[in-house]
């Protein structure tokens, strides 16, 4: 069955992408039973962190319980086989500060990302961390907002700067999969180095899109425990183990150590799982990044107005992931029209 | 007429050097004898000789050459290229007015201690992001005491970030937080900075956040109305676009910025809140010579 199918590298995003599902508020304890069972399983990578990566705990998009170096210091302890990655986004961290104490802590894979149409500003930090030793790899986020060809030109430039791998964030949840056969496909057959998707479930359709990205040659697939991520979450990792063995991809994965995983993750996590709402399909509808569930439905609640309108005007105005602070401008205005219309708005 | 206006050059002729030079060829009190880059065919280097400013290929070299007819000189080329230009600047006699992160000089935000750095030979105009956002964090921290926390985040039109901006973000974040912190008067800062592709494109926007134990929010209101009428005296298109509040714990007031349009569109506040700030700078500069002589 394996014949001719490539190897896939798989990237347990768990403690990076779940800290917004969980308000930013993971444990060192979390941290080191999960990483200790994406060990066991045979995850390649293990990214740790707050949910916008280094140096985002901030008050616009939360602020995290654990200091990201003693996150990272935890999870290295727990790794052997699994690599440590961390999610960089320049304009929040910087090289000096955040990526110089990621290193410190033994940080393997910088995954240096930004929105979709921005990849110069990933040039510094891209070399910076290749200069240093260590890999790097190239994220654009948000890639539902341009074309295929956009895409390619962008992820040429961070190529170009040295990424020895590209992953396309469905960042929103908003990817059918014939889009991503046809982006993922470009890139994957125009590109030197590996490419890889990142998938969000806002529209039920994180491991159809995960699936669809492998058919067309992505060699790196990222899922977390239990989807346990933004928004709607992601592809369980444990169903990308069962996909990746079903279909016969040659993977050093322990299938039951792997739903394991899983099942930690919903342990670890009860309570806040993500789930699919009126919020997140919403999320999705409008191509509004996923990160953005719990903090429209906290400004939802304070100013009383519908979440789903937030989302529709957010996704009017085109805004890209760490705008959060635009939540609150939307909300009030929200709530300004509806008074002034002594009612409340009506649906788009 | 002329003769009575203050002899300024502008250094780079990139996005912020262009709209610089048109604001200054409005100005009553400065007159731009000087707009010096490398390459005569830039678009910035061929709106200056259409409209009849002096135009030098030679870079910082032409200023040294032109010195006797000049006082003050914006540079606008980078932080490593200013660094090498202020000394000599200093000793031509020339302030130095530097719209790059360099921070060789005094910092100014002009609606906060314009007064205080008229005698300086050199003042550093922070970051766009810093202009916009430190006048709100001095006017939270006037109304509250204890800030245990400052915060800055801008979005800004990628069109409105040239190459420049975007190769010295981590440059911008630390510039921009220094600033936080001097005016502030709170040590612990972070700046963020979004660029949105979005077309139409969207206008600079920023947003402060505090940390404060107990927050007067009345008091915080009528300084941060105050401070954004002083501010508009210079950057008339300064708006308040979400008063401040109190949410999730933290203290929240949001600007948007319009530019006047000299050079990039209107979206592109952030160029026009450094420029219009270094310019305020400029002329008050000039004005208190002349009162002087």
């Amino acid at each position: 069955m394996s014949d001719g199918k490539p190897t896939i590298t798989v990237c347990d995003a768990t403690l990076r992408d779940g800290s917004h599902a969980y308000s930013h508020q993971i444990t060192l304890e979390q941290v080191k039973a999960y990483a200790t069972a994406a060990e066991a399983a045979g995850f390649n990578f293990l990214e740790v962190g707050h949910g916008n990566g280094l140096g985002a705990s901030s008050l616009q998009v939360g602020e995290s319980l654990v200091p990201e170096g003693e996150m990272l210091r935890a999870a290295k302890a727990c790794l052997k086989r699994t690599k440590l990655s961390v999610h960089v986004i320049p304009g929040f961290a910087t090289i000096n500060r955040e990526i110089a104490h990621a290193m410190d802590a033994g940080v393997e894979l910088f995954r240096v990302g930004c929105h979709c149409t921005e990849a110069d500003i990933t040039q510094r930090h891209i070399g910076h961390v290749r200069s240093e030793g260590r890999e790097a790899w190239g994220v654009l986020m948000m890639s539902h907002m341009v074309s295929a060809d956009i895409l390619l030109e962008e992820t040429k430039k961070m190529q170009s700067y040295g990424a020895q791998g590209i992953v396309l964030m469905d960042s929103a949840g908003a990817y059918f999969p014939a889009d991503v056969t046809a982006k993922i496909g470009l890139l994957a057959a125009k590109l030197e180095v590996p490419v890889g998707f990142h998938a969000h479930n806002n529209l039920g359709l994180a491991v159809a899109n995960s699936i669809a990205a492998l058919e067309a040659g992505a060699r790196i697939v990222d899922g977390t425990g239990r989807g346990f991520g933004a928004g709607a979450g992601n592809a369980p990792i444990e169903l990308i183990a069962a996909v990746l063995i079903k279909q016969g991809y040659p993977t050093a994965l322990d299938l039951y150590k792997a739903l394991d995983a899983g099942d930690l993750a919903a342990k670890l996590f009860a309570g806040s799982l993500p789930e699919s709402n009126g919020v997140t399909i919403v999320s999705g509808m409008t191509g509004v990044f996923s990160g953005f569930s719990k903090p429209v439905q906290r400004a939802a609640k304070q100013f009383g107005v519908d979440g789903r309108d937030i989302f529709f005007e957010l996704g009017k105005r085109k805004v890209v992931g760490g705008q959060e602070d635009l939540i609150l401008e939307v909300a009030d205005q929200l709530a300004k029209r509806s008074k002034d219309a002594g009612q409340t708005p009506p649906a788009p | 007429m002329s003769a009575k206006k203050l002899g300024v050059a502008i250094l780079g002729t990139g996005n912020i050097g262009t709209d610089l030079m048109m604001k200054v060829l409005r100005s009553p009190v400065l007159e731009c004898r000087l707009f010096a880059g490398r390459n005569l065919s830039s678009p910035g280097m061929t709106k200056a000789s259409l409209l009849g400013v002096p135009v030098s290929a030679k870079g910082f070299q032409s200023i040294v050459d032109l010195k006797g007819e000049l006082s003050l000189v914006f540079d606008a080329t980078s932080a490593m290229d200013h660094q090498k230009h202020a000394p000599v600047l200093k000793e031509l006699g020339l302030v130095a007015i530097d719209l790059t992160p360099a921070k060789v000089g005094k910092m100014c935000v002009p609606a906060v201690n314009l007064a205080e750095c008229l005698n300086e030979p050199n003042v550093n105009m922070i970051t766009c992001g810093g202009q916009a956002s430190i006048p709100l964090a001095y006017a939270i921290k006037s109304a509250n005491p204890g800030v245990e926390y400052l915060e800055a985040v801008s979005s800004i039109a990628s069109r409105s970030a040239g190459p420049a901006t975007r190769i010295n973000l981590d440059e911008y974040l630390q510039t921009t937080e220094q600033g936080l912190s001097l005016f502030g008067g709170c040590e612990r800062t972070k700046a963020i900075l979004n660029l949105n592709p979005a077309q139409p494109c969207v206008h600079m926007q920023t947003t402060v956040m505090a940390k404060i134990a107990q927050p007067d929010l009345e008091r915080t209101r009528a300084a941060v109305a105050e401070m954004v009428a002083r501010i508009k005296a210079y950057i008339p298109g300064y708006q308040l676009v979400l008063e401040p509040m109190l949410e999730n714990g933290r203290l929240v007031a949001m600007v948007r910025v319009d530019g006047l349009g000299d050079y990039l569109p209107r979206y592109a506040g952030n160029l026009d809140i450094i420029n219009c700030a270094a310019i305020a700078f400029a002329e008050a500069y000039a004005r208190q010579r002349t009162a002087q002589t």
